[in-house]
């Protein structure tokens, strides 16, 4: 494992007496693609703003590489940001924009225009020093923008929600791009998105946040194979979350029919959230599943079949590569191990409410 | 916080610099001494003796009349011009609104006396007509200015789908149309009429004798030395749009907080 | 035919009667004679002495009321826009305020200030400074400008400062600018359009004034807006007044010309 190079300790900020972020506590590794990911209005652009400098926690510290830098202002970090819309120099030209940190340095123009040149080459974006910003395309835009932050060679990029602007299947191809990039740099990448799909595309380690704090913190595998709440499996893909009880250690309640089941720990007879993927959900003949449905929707997906099935008062999403007409009676089980259960959110705080993308 | 102070002293200093003549007249409106080298005591009878001043009252009702049909008739014209400019092909278009803006940036001493030369070539009796004709013309330009910005970020498919939706173009225009417009009509309504009521060099230029706005009415009288009723009038005039901002301001300002 | 271009046939028409026709008219005096022989004699009028005077005057006196206009409102637009008042109405408001209050009482509201007895020199003479006698003087006249033109110049800075993108500003800091070169190398480009539009606004009416100089100057000091004045009001000779005008316009074309190159998307607009 990489070393630390930023922590975030006992972080908290309001905004005209709002909490936006109540004791945040983070750190991020060396060489790290590092994800926040939440709803607006979560914190999550609030966190890269005081990382940017852009913002003074109102308590807490930023601990950069060992060293304090909650008060440093941002023309002292070293950290560079690829702004929300871009935030492109409108009077300058490309390679002006590009130039603009290196000129505040004192670089040579032998070593600028070098870096011009091996910065255009990396956002494959070669040839176009003077054209002016206005005269490129959104996607073009946004390569111009993470140009004119690298070649300032910073130990971190600060992403703020970089391709929102851009359309799906650009966002796709900037995704990988911004991959390759990291590779390339070698250096961290904190990028901040509402988008789960991006998050768990490029991401070594993704940061789930809503309404001031962290709901779970760890790799894209686990976020969304165990989320920890039921804020993180609705946030992340499609799932049905059952409010359920455990009855004892690898035996769990849902709907009435008890369900065996992986976890332990979560002592007897105690309420918890059940998570389970509308893939993992099996559909046979009515005799041989748990738990007796009927089809009341079916839609064509192209890989799989969307069904909602009503069985026990619950409508349950199924993904499923056979079909069931509507009206089917339909049996309904679940492998064991695709069985996720997770405590019920301790405060109100904390509750998975507010999902609203 | 030095920087703060020193911010806000600034601020107030311009901020004297510019009602410092606005307070001069309000207070020389309660001044009993007919000159306004001094000051002679407290007195409101300016105020009343303004309205049995039948030439004051008169050149007032000629410019509150000049300002309303002008800025009322310029608003008109202007708003339905810019549904017109519009749709023209760029080359025309930049040649309108450059005409447009002549008036804009030319000095009023020349856009004056070009409608002066034209209205006696036309053999036209200087008087209401040839005011009114001068004010509505630089009047429209602040109309259109203020309405082309609102006219381009209009979503051009809305006007469409009205009319997929059975509207006739008259009926979808104020249905749908003009209501997206209205702030900037407003806007150049209240900017066209509050420029015919300051002017007076266009008015000085293209009134004929025994007609006189405010404006010029002051002009002659300053060799022989403002009335004191003058006084009273306008800041009569300034404290009522005064109030009348401070009201129309605060309804939408409340709306905002939420 | 489309429908719509025919809605704005009023005003083309208007347009061509009321603002090109006249345009014409003025050229056609002050290029002819009383005769209606052409002549450049009109024109060339402008380098006799008085003229001349008159004209090198005012060019004087608006230019440095532009100056001082310019040096008084851009910190003033950057105060207000940084104030997070975010009524932007509010704003041009305060400033448009004034103008209900008509325009030669306020400026004559400046001699009752101004005066040898006046309130500025009774506060001085409280506070035992040195008075100030500068009415009647082209001193008075540069701060009647200032005075009656100041907003014009606020107005579209604010606006060019208030449009530039807060996170652009943050770019050039994250990208290692002090305060100082953010303003030098973003915040002062950025802005180029609307100081340019605001000069335009403040020039033309200062150059070609002759109310503040009558009000403010006595009658000791002619400016060319001035001399125009008479032509056509006393002297009668719209020739030589016509002349002189196209002598103006020729500074107002000049004017045009520049602030077009510099804000070609008209984004220093007052409004």
């Amino acid at each position: 494992m990489n070393k630390k190079l930023i922590d975030l300790k006992n972080i908290s900020k309001s905004f005209d007496g709002q909490m936006v972020l109540d004791d945040l506590n983070l750190y991020i590794r060396e060489n790290e693609f590092l994800t926040l990911l939440g709803p607006s209005g979560c914190g999550k652009t609030t966190t890269l703003r005081i990382l940017g400098g852009f913002e003074t926690p109102d308590t807490g510290h930023v601990i950069f590489d060992g060293t304090d830098i909650t008060k440093l202002p941002p023309n002292k970090r070293q950290l560079n940001t690829v702004f929300q819309k871009y935030a492109l120099f409108t009077h300058m030209t490309i390679a002006e924009n590009i130039a603009f940190g290196l000129k505040i340095k004192n670089k040579s123009k032998a070593y600028i225009d070098d870096k011009i040149k091996y910065a255009l080459k990396l956002v494959n974006l070669d040839g176009f020093e003077n054209r002016m910003p206005d005269s490129l395309s959104g996607g073009q835009q946004q390569r111009i923008a993470i140009a004119r932050a690298i070649v300032n060679e910073p130990k971190v990029l600060l992403l703020d929600e970089p391709l929102g602007a851009l359309d799906l299947k650009l966002r796709q191809d900037m995704q990988y791009e911004l991959i390759r990039l990291k590779n390339e740099l070698g250096i961290t990448f904190i990028y901040v998105t509402h988008d789960q799909e991006e998050a768990l595309t490029m991401s070594d380690t993704i940061v789930v946040m809503n309404q001031g704090y962290i709901q779970q913190i760890g790799s894209p595998e686990k976020i969304y194979n165990e989320p920890e709440n039921a804020f993180v499996a609705d946030f992340i893909g499609e799932s049905n979350i059952i409010s359920s009880t455990m009855i004892e250690d690898k035996l769990v309640e849902i709907l009435g029919v008890k369900f065996p089941c992986v976890d332990t720990g979560f002592g007897c007879n105690q309420p918890v959230d059940v998570v389970i993927r509308p893939e993992d959900v099996l559909l046979s003949s009515p005799a041989s599943g748990k738990m007796k449905g009927v089809v009341t929707h079916l839609i064509f997906k192209g890989v799989h079949y969307e069904m909602e099935v009503t069985a026990n008062g619950f409508e349950w999403l199924v993904h499923s590569t056979g079909m069931f007409p509507v009206g089917t009676e339909v049996g309904i089980d679940v492998d064991p191990f695709n069985i996720q259960i997770m405590n019920k959110p301790a405060s109100e705080d904390e509750e998975a409410v507010g999902v609203n993308e | 916080m030095i920087r703060n102070t020193a911010k806000k002293i600034y601020i107030a200093l311009i901020f004297i610099f510019l009602y410092a003549p606005i307070a001069t007249l309000i207070v020389l409106s309660f001044n009993a001494s007919r000159t306004r080298a001094k000051w002679g005591g407290f007195t409101l009878k300016w105020y009343g003796e303004l309205f049995q001043n039948e030439e004051i009252m008169q050149a007032l009702f000629n410019t509150l009349f000049i300002a309303l049909v002008a800025s009322v008739v310029a608003t008109i014209i202007g708003t339905i011009a810019c549904i017109s400019i519009m749709n023209l092909k760029r080359r025309s278009r930049t040649i309108v609104m450059g005409i447009t803006n002549i008036p804009m940036l030319n000095a009023d001493i020349v856009t004056g006396i070009s409608l002066m030369l034209l209205f006696i070539s036309m053999g036209l009796r200087f008087g209401m007509g040839t005011i009114l004709l001068s004010h509505i013309t630089f009047c429209i330009p602040y109309v259109i200015l203020s309405v082309m910005p609102r006219m381009k970020q209009l979503n051009p498919h809305t006007y469409e789908a009205a009319l997929d939706l059975g509207a006739g173009p008259v009926y979808g225009f104020f249905k749908v149309v003009f209501p997206d417009i209205l702030p900037g009509v407003l806007s150049g309504f209240l900017m066209a009429f509050t420029m015919s009521l300051d002017d007076f060099i266009i008015t000085h230029f293209t009134k004929g004798a025994g007609v006189d706005t405010l404006s010029t009415k002051i002009y002659t009288e300053v060799k022989k030395g403002i009335k004191p009723e003058m006084y009273a009038l306008s800041t009569i005039i300034f404290v009522t749009v005064l109030v009348l901002l401070f009201l129309v301001n605060k309804a939408p300002s409340e709306k905002n907080k939420k | 035919m489309n429908k719509k271009k025919l809605l704005g046939t009023p005003y083309f028409i208007w347009s061509a009667i009321f603002i090109v026709v006249p345009l014409c008219m003025v050229f056609y005096y002050g290029l002819t004679d009383k005769s209606g022989a052409f002549t450049l004699e009109n024109i060339i009028s402008i380098t006799t002495a008085e003229h001349s005077k008159a004209l090198w005057l005012a060019l004087v006196l608006s230019l440095i009321s532009t100056l001082i206009c310019l040096l008084l409102a851009y910190p003033l637009a950057m105060i207000l826009c940084n104030m997070n008042v975010n009524q932007h109405s509010f704003i041009l408001l305060i400033f448009i305020l004034p103008m209900w209050m008509n325009f030669l009482l306020r400026t004559l509201a400046w001699q009752t200030l101004l005066e040898k007895t006046g309130v500025i020199n009774s506060m001085l003479g409280f506070l035992h400074l040195p008075t100030l006698n500068i009415i009647n003087t082209p001193y008075a006249i540069v701060l009647g400008m200032v005075y009656n033109f100041l907003p014009f110049m606020v107005l579209p800075i604010y606006n060019s400062l208030a449009k530039i993108d807060g996170n652009v500003i943050n770019a050039a800091k994250d990208l290692g600018a002090n305060g100082l070169q953010v303003f030098t190398k973003i915040t002062l480009p950025l802005t180029i359009p609307g100081i340019i539009s605001g000069i335009t606004m403040v020039f033309i009416p200062a150059l070609t004034t002759f109310v503040i100089s009558k009000l403010l100057g006595g009658s000791k000091v002619l400016l060319i807006g001035n001399v125009v004045e008479e032509e056509f009001t006393q002297a009668s000779n719209w020739h030589l007044g016509s002349g002189l005008s196209i002598v103006l316009m020729l500074f107002i074309i000049v004017n045009m010309v520049i602030s077009a190159i510099f804000d070609k998307d008209g984004e220093g607009s007052v409004l």
